[in-house]
């Protein structure tokens, strides 16, 4: 396997964690701040390494320089390919615009210390593919939500309760998969049971009550970092795509286009800014599943576009929402703000970044929504239809809650409600990708499309997963692949042992 | 030779105009560095000028050469040529797109010189030019657009700023309530836009409207479809033209929309944005000859606009309103038109009425003023016109009509009451579901957003 030029993937792991720990040291005052914003942004920069390191070995997967892991460990465990080396920088981004915008007075809300360790767990996720790790890190996810609710003397029932079915799921899944031979059909059980667990972290409907109620009880910034990554549809894409036969995962897109479509019409009775907030991500998020699940190359590069650009776009709506409600508590939205006035650069950033995020020609995720559309099209045109709905209902959610906020009346107050600079900056950078991502698509696309490939053919390596008209319809013709993922020839697929090799 | 490089550079000039001046006006508010209002009144003018002398010297160097057809291609925006897929970034110059290219640089050119002393010192200045650089720039992409992705990407700029710009006034409840019902119609409609948009890429194989016409330019083309792929697409379409032109039964929001500044009212709803439906109807036009189901839709709805817009013009109580219904009026007749294969007529029908009606919504302010000095020059009142054979009309009939005017046609009621209300009801019931499981889970009541606090002054922490 090729190998990067550095550790960037577990120094970036490693950066968080001992940066939560110096935080720790250092309390909740000015400083823990500075730090916490110091290791976010070296982490940051460290992915962005790892992202452009990788860009030029032009290879689908690598691993670290001196991988110190596996020195004490004896195991590759982080590897970078083409699917997460993108999503990681996306993810350390999410990570540092958060805790840049967050005030120094909700330090005691939002646990700095938390965040550090959840990023760093959530990096090691998104570095890990298919294995006990892997089960054994989304598991641990799920710990940092729960100790807040708690210290916030919260109720966690709804958390625990589906936090609870996610883990038995995954944990049973992936025992059993253990198990069966992968060219049978008695991985299809494991299979569903690994699909039920990635769709309850998705918050596929009726399964989201617990992101909902996420949202009303923990603090915005825990929120928004533990939903926004979209962890669940990495799951669906570590254990599921590898497995699943096409009828399936259409089967899935199928209800995750229900769930867009229900998200988007309940973000319009919303009358609480957070709540409407949470069904956009949700909406949104389904409509990235949708595409990952459609099972085409068009399709799949579609969704990995908007995986990309719903993750800068709704983070930023997400921090405009957050930085508001630091300043006037929580926002309703059965009346008018008219905070316009008071902070006309959030405004602008809000409108353009809830644009974004429903993919509004000129901004980044114009491109990525049409190839979604486009391959929905081809599995079937009322789904494509149906996406397009999805996408105006948000775009209608979206500036609803723009004129609620920010107009319609006078926000009398002589307290300056103006952005802090730091919050300039976060605005302003995620602003930048959002236009530039928008005017210049082809890179991006084209890098989608090529993990988009890859990712279909490692498909076909798989008799349960193999596809005769994906077989036709691409030819895989830009790598030469690895010795490790060259798909087996027909006749030794039958060869349980050596498919289990190659199958991820 | 020579020709084509000019018509190449004059070209990206037309199309590259606009976009700097959204750039400049956008980024110098993005990164807090507001330009005085003299700069961006000249800033205006030069795009403007930018735009509309290169597409004046493309039109005469058509004449010359006799060209009716000149391509701007500027390459593949995005493209997976292995999946055949391209969205192709070209732009047209024909005999529809020029004269309505050259028709929105005038009259945006007017609109900026006015609006730069009606505006001035105003709050709204800055954001008012900012929106009015996205509208210009989605006119000319729309106009110009060669592919139908790039009519819908200025298609949907358009949408933007009028709903915005509608809503210019916002410190007050009622122009922000507007903008947002003008928002939901343009969305929803644009979601039939979108589909018809994915549908003829899907069955031509590319967006070109080039590769949708078998052969033939506009208005001669003869369209690549079979009669009910035409039927589907072009009733996507109509859906898309109703809701961007106030089409019946979309018409409630125009008067809404004239909550926006004079100058916006002019050139939105009263000029270009309002004739936008019918630009695209225009501009599909061959689509309507491959299915006369398609085609009587198309002869109906203009006929039901025209008759609904007439009534409604006539019992409105102030000018801008009035004139609004009288722009849908003439907005259903140019459909008719397009319904019954005249496309040059409705092309003609469009910029005269376009320039007619920017005219008289800039005028619109000082209308009393007017008045006065005609009669005082005439010394006699004003005589009122009517309709003769309108007495021959029973009366239940006549109070009817003036009922369904008055109350504009009863389109944003019937909208509501069929729509609106069953949407929220049925959500709303969702949420009630949603609200009862979470609180049987956690034995308590779960939702903290309940005590999320309302405006100061409606709480009466403010008076």
């Amino acid at each position: 396997m090729p190998e990067l030029h550095f550790p960037w993937l577990e120094t970036s792991i490693l950066v968080p964690l001992l940066g939560a720990f110096c935080v720790w040291l250092l309390g909740s005052g000015e400083n823990s701040m500075r730090c916490a914003i110091g290791v976010c942004l070296t982490t940051f920069l460290l992915t962005l390494g790892e992202l452009i390191d990788f860009v030029r070995l032009n290879a689908f997967e690598a691993h670290d320089h001196w991988p110190y892991v596996e020195w004490v460990f004896h195991q590759d465990i982080f590897v970078v390919d083409e699917l997460s080396a993108f999503l990681l920088p996306l993810n350390a981004l999410i990570y540092l615009v958060t805790v840049m915008s967050t005030l120094r007075i909700k330090a005691p809300r939002f646990s700095l210390t938390w965040a550090l360790v959840s990023e760093s767990i959530l990096l090691a996720t998104f570095s890990c593919r298919a294995s006990w790790v892997l089960v054994g890190l989304l598991i641990a996810a799920t710990i940092p939500p729960f100790v807040e609710l708690k210290q916030r003397d919260r109720c966690t029932r709804v958390y625990v309760f589906h936090m609870g079915i996610f883990i038995g799921l995954l944990v049973t899944g992936w025992a059993w998969l253990q198990f069966v031979e992968m060219t049978s059909d008695a991985v299809l059980i494991p299979g569903a049971l690994l699909t039920g667990a990635a769709l309850i972290r998705s918050g596929i409907c009726p399964l989201h009550l617990w992101i909902t109620d996420l949202y009303e009880k923990a603090t915005f910034g825990t929120a928004i970092l533990f939903t926004t990554p979209l962890v669940g549809a990495y799951a669906v894409m570590r254990f599921v795509l590898p497995i699943a036969p096409s009828w399936g995962l259409q089967s899935i897109a199928l209800l995750s286009l229900f769930t867009a479509l229900y998200a988007g019409a309940m973000s319009l009775v919303q009358t609480e800014a957070r709540r409407l907030f949470c069904f956009l991500l949700l909406s949104q998020s389904s409509l990235v599943l949708v595409g990952l699940e459609l099972v085409n190359p068009i399709g799949l590069t579609g969704a990995l576009c908007v995986w990309l650009s719903v993750g800068v776009a709704i983070t930023g709506f997400g921090i405009t929402l957050r930085c508001i409600e630091s300043r006037i508590s929580r926002i309703s939205l059965a009346d008018f703000h008219g905070l316009y006035r008071q902070m006309p650069m959030l405004a602008g950033f809000f409108v353009l970044t809830g644009l974004a995020s429903i993919g509004f020609p000129g901004t980044a995720g114009f491109v990525g929504m049409q190839l979604l559309i486009v391959g929905c099209v081809e599995i079937f045109p009322i789904g494509g239809a149906l996406v397009v709905v999805a996408a105006a209902l948000c775009g209608i959610a979206v500036m609803l809650a723009y004129f609620r906020v920010f107009t319609g009346r006078d926000y009398p107050t002589l307290i300056p409600m103006r952005a802090r600079p730091v919050e300039k900056a976060s605005v302003l950078a995620l602003s930048l990708l959002i236009i530039f991502g928008g005017l210049i698509p082809q890179p991006s696309v084209a890098s989608r499309y090529h993990a988009a490939k890859e990712l279909s053919r490692q498909r076909q390596i798989n008799p349960i997963t193999h596809d005769d008209e994906l077989e036709k319809e691409v030819t895989f013709e830009f790598f030469e692949p690895e010795e490790s993922i060259v798909p087996p020839a027909k006749e030794e697929l039958s060869d349980s042992e050596e498919v289990r090799k190659h199958v991820p | 030779m020579l020709f084509e490089s000019t018509f190449q550079m004059l070209g990206t000039a037309v199309v590259v105009s606009p976009p700097i001046l959204l750039a400049l006006l956008g980024f110098s508010a993005l990164f807090g560095r507001p330009l005085s209002e003299a700069s961006i009144a000249r800033l205006t003018q030069a795009a403007v000028l930018f735009s509309l002398i290169p597409a004046i010297c493309i039109l005469v160097l058509m004449l010359i050469t006799g060209e009716r057809y000149i391509s701007i291609e500027l390459g593949n925006w995005v493209k997976i040529p292995e999946q055949d897929y391209y969205f192709h970034l070209k732009f047209i110059f024909d005999r529809l797109s020029i004269p309505f290219s050259i028709l929105s640089c005038v009259l945006c050119g007017v609109v900026g010189v006015f609006t730069r002393r009606y505006l001035h010192r105003e709050e709204g200045y800055r954001r008012f030019f900012l929106l009015y650089a996205l509208f210009f720039c989605g006119m000319v992409t729309s106009s110009l657009a060669g592919t139908i992705e790039t009519l819908f990407v200025g298609w949907e700029l358009v949408g933007l700023s009028s709903a915005l710009l509608v809503a210019y006034f916002q410190q007050r409840e009622n122009p922000v309530r507007n903008g947002q019902r003008v928002w939901t119609i343009y969305r929803l409609s644009d979601a039939g836009f979108m589909i018809a948009a994915i549908t003829m890429h899907h069955l031509s194989g590319k967006g070109d409207f080039g590769g949708l016409m078998s052969s033939g330019g506009w208005p001669d083309g003869q369209a690549a479809l079979t009669s009910g792929q035409a039927l589907f697409v072009g009733t996507l379409l109509l859906i898309a033209a109703a809701g961007k032109s106030a089409l019946f039964p979309f018409s409630g929001w125009l008067p809404r929309a004239m909550e926006g500044p004079t100058p916006s009212s002019a050139i939105f709803y009263g000029a270009l944005s309002v004739h936008l439906g019918a630009y695209l109807l225009l501009r599909v036009s061959p689509i309507f000859g491959q299915s006369l189901v398609l085609q009587i839709m198309v002869i109906s709805l203009g006929v039901i606009s025209t008759t609904v817009g007439a009534i409604m013009s006539r019992v409105q109580s102030d000018v801008k309103t009035s004139l609004a219904f009288a722009s849908l009026t003439q907005v259903g007749m140019i459909v008719i038109e397009i319904g019954l294969g005249l496309p040059y007529l409705a092309l003609i029908h469009i910029i005269g009425h376009a320039s007619l009606r920017t005219m008289q919504l800039l005028r619109a302010p000082s209308l009393l003023r007017d008045c006065e000095t005609m009669e005082n020059a005439m010394g006699m009142r004003l005589p009122r016109g009517s309709l003769a054979w309108t007495k021959y009309l029973p009366s239940p009939v006549r109070n009817w009509a003036y009922r369904v005017g008055f109350d504009r046609g009863f389109m944003d009621a019937m909208l509501d009451k069929g729509l609106v209300r069953p949407f929220v009801a049925i959500f709303q019931t969702f949420d009630r579901w949603e609200r009862a499981t979470t609180d049987m889970i956690s034995r308590e009541p779960s939702r903290e957003s309940d005590k999320a606090e309302l405006h100061p002054e409606s709480t009466g922490r403010v008076a």
